[in-house]
């Protein structure tokens, strides 16, 4: 059972090489099933774990049995196992998404997916940070190739600027773990946090730079302003079931400053207390605005979903800057919730482009959607979701932001900001909305090829949507259980006595 | 040591650093390997510069961290793995769009007023 801790990192390597192989990387048809299969028992992997986490408490697995500090050891609590199985349900559900044509358009589709379900799973469960760097890089080069799937020119752009952007990122992250290897003398997350309470003297202004280059890399890749520049243009080029699926990865981000904000710049932690905690509140803040004025210019639905994104990564981190285990709470439920909603939208707006001839995203006056029930019906839930109204799931996430904030005293700054932005969220896609779906005009070319929406297309976004109302249906034990996941993050005792009563 | 140890890492990083705001992606890859060198002798460094010191217990009197040398293997090895992908992708962006500018159509020189 205890090896069980792996799995969630062997099980996608393994599928995506026998994805590789003969009987599935010759025979489309096989190929999908089974890579549909793997992703739905990695997704019981992960909850497998998480029933048995939630028994028996967090546990720490060391790989190839050498102990902690010196080995590398996974760490499975509430949190990243919760990440894990959202993970690898977002990956199921793009799978049967990809699985009604879009996996054809490039090559080695499905190995991919796996790959990067790989990466990130790897990210929310080590606990080591070296280690951390490679699960990186690992997501990073699958993310890559997904990226230029069935691209174009204007791919190819988007694609060499996230390249780019992401390859000085790793460079910054490699500085800075040298920086604080050389005055902590530990890569063990855990025994990092013993061993920077101990630092003095110089050490502890050397420790502060390698702490907030880190800061910065994490800021990357969660797109915090003015970090956050890539994301967009990134997300509206590719493929919408590849944007969808990365609306995962930001989360990687997010979740590792989440990590290292309770362990090493944890409030008791001595000289690194908080480090950078204004910066984070301010910029995220100010990430929440930027986006929302995204949100307002986009003139496609790709590009407006991609700035919700921003929007959504922007309140996340003021949350998590906070540091306090009722906004961490909040953070944990916004988080589930913000990761498949804008995954819902993304699919919707695919299912909703194809039906639109040239006009494709855009948002303007055009022929009518085929299917305008069906999926309007799915663009409207969704949408009410990631607006906040109620009573759909992201109504309960905004109030209790609200309230973890009010009774944190933070509320004079960021209530005025998350508000005004909420109401022009909710202007700005209902407009985009009414316009794509209502305004219409009957053209000649109306009459001509009309294909309905593929069965599992509609399937993969349905299962999305429905997540909202569930997390609403199941607010009080959803509830209780990101309270248990956030105390347990904040709680690290466990982990330090894991890594062998350091 | 430490000092031209330190003054090499910088200046390659600052090569690196200057390629990369070329905002060309055939300098940028190259300015990409330089940080990526500069990146490894400076992980090599974080666990101090030393001579004839072994990384195996046992072999000698002192000895030298071996963690930082394994570290740099995996940086080594990724980083170049990193940099294949980005030749590729410079090659097909020339392709695709006709030019190696990263940010326009236009010349970067042209617009900041570089003399070619």
């Amino acid at each position: 059972m205890q090896h069980l801790v792996a799995f969630p990192v062997l099980f996608p390597l393994l599928s995506a090489l026998l994805l590789l192989l003969p009987p599935c990387g010759k025979n489309m048809k096989i190929r999908r099933w089974a890579s549909s299969l793997f992703a739905l028992i990695s997704f019981a992997i992960s909850i497998v774990l998480l029933t048995n986490v939630l028994e028996n408490g967090p546990a720490t697995y060391a790989i190839g049995n050498w102990q902690a500090p010196f080995g590398i050891v996974l760490t499975a609590d509430l949190l990243s196992l919760t990440l894990t199985s959202l993970a690898s349900f977002l990956s199921f559900c793009c799978i049967l998404y990809s699985s009604a044509g879009d996996d054809e358009k490039g090559n080695f589709f499905h190995p991919l997916v796996h790959f990067l379900l790989m990466g990130v799973s790897g990210a929310f469960l080590t606990g080591d940070i070296f280690n951390l760097f490679v699960f990186f890089e690992v997501l990073l080069i699958a993310s890559y190739s997904l990226l230029m799937h069935a691209g174009d020119k204007r791919n190819t752009r988007a694609a060499l600027h996230y390249v780019i952007i992401n390859l000085v990122g790793s460079a910054i992250f490699l500085i800075s773990l040298g920086t604080l290897y050389g005055v902590i003398g530990s890569l063990n997350m855990q025994d990092m946090a013993v061993r920077i309470t101990q630092l003095s003297g110089d050490d502890i202004q050397i420790a502060k730079i390698g702490g907030s280059l880190i800061l910065i890399v994490f800021a990357l890749k969660a797109a915090l302003l003015p970090l956050h520049l890539w994301l967009p243009n990134t997300y509206s080029t590719a493929m919408p079931v590849i944007a969808a699926l990365f609306a995962i990865m930001t989360k990687v981000g997010i979740y590792s400053i989440m990590r290292v904000y309770n362990l090493l710049f944890a409030a008791d932690s001595g000289p690194l207390a908080a480090l950078g905690q204004d910066w984070l509140w301010y910029a995220a803040l100010a990430t929440i605005a930027v986006g929302t004025f995204g949100v307002l210019a986009s003139q496609n639905m790709r590009k407006l979903i991609a700035n919700l994104v921003v929007v959504s990564a922007g309140t996340l981190i003021a949350l998590v800057s906070l540091q306090q285990a009722a906004a961490t709470a909040a953070a944990i439920y916004y988080l589930i919730h913000s990761t498949l909603v804008c995954a819902a939208l993304f699919l919707v707006i695919d299912l909703v482009s194809n039906q639109r001839g040239k006009l494709a995203d855009r948002i303007t006056t055009g022929r009518p959607v085929k299917q305008g029930l069906v999926l309007g019906f799915g663009f409207f839930i969704a949408a009410l979701t990631v607006i906040g109204m109620p009573p759909l799931s992201g109504f309960v996430g905004k109030i209790w932001i609200l309230k973890s904030t009010y009774e944190l005293g933070e509320y004079q700054l960021f209530w005025p900001v998350y508000l005004v932005s909420s109401l022009l969220l909710l202007v700005a896609v209902t407009r985009a909305g009414s316009i794509v779906f209502w305004q219409n005009k009957q053209t000649e070319a109306d009459k001509s090829e009309f294909k309905p929406a593929h069965i599992s297309k509609l399937v993969s976004t349905y299962l999305l949507i429905a997540a909202s109302p569930l997390l609403v249906i199941f607010a009080k034990p959803m509830t209780e259980f990101c309270q248990q996941a956030a105390m347990q993050l904040h709680n690290v005792s466990w982990m330090t006595q894991a890594a062998g009563g350091l | 040591m430490e000092l031209l140890y330190s003054i090499c890492v910088g200046v390659l990083v600052a090569c690196g650093v200057f390629l990369i705001l070329r905002a060309r992606s055939f300098p940028i890859v190259l300015g990409l390997t330089m940080l990526s060198y500069a990146v490894n002798l400076f992980l090599f460094a974080s666990g101090r510069l030393s001579i004839n010191h072994a990384a195996i217990l046992g072999t000698n009197e002192q000895y030298a961290d071996p963690l930082p040398q394994a570290l740099v293997l995996t940086a080594i090895v990724i980083g170049f793995a990193m940099t294949a992908f980005s030749v590729i992708l410079s090659i097909r962006a020339r392709a695709d769009l006709g030019n190696d500018y990263v940010n326009s159509e236009q010349k970067p020189s042209a617009r900041i007023g570089v003399k070619k």
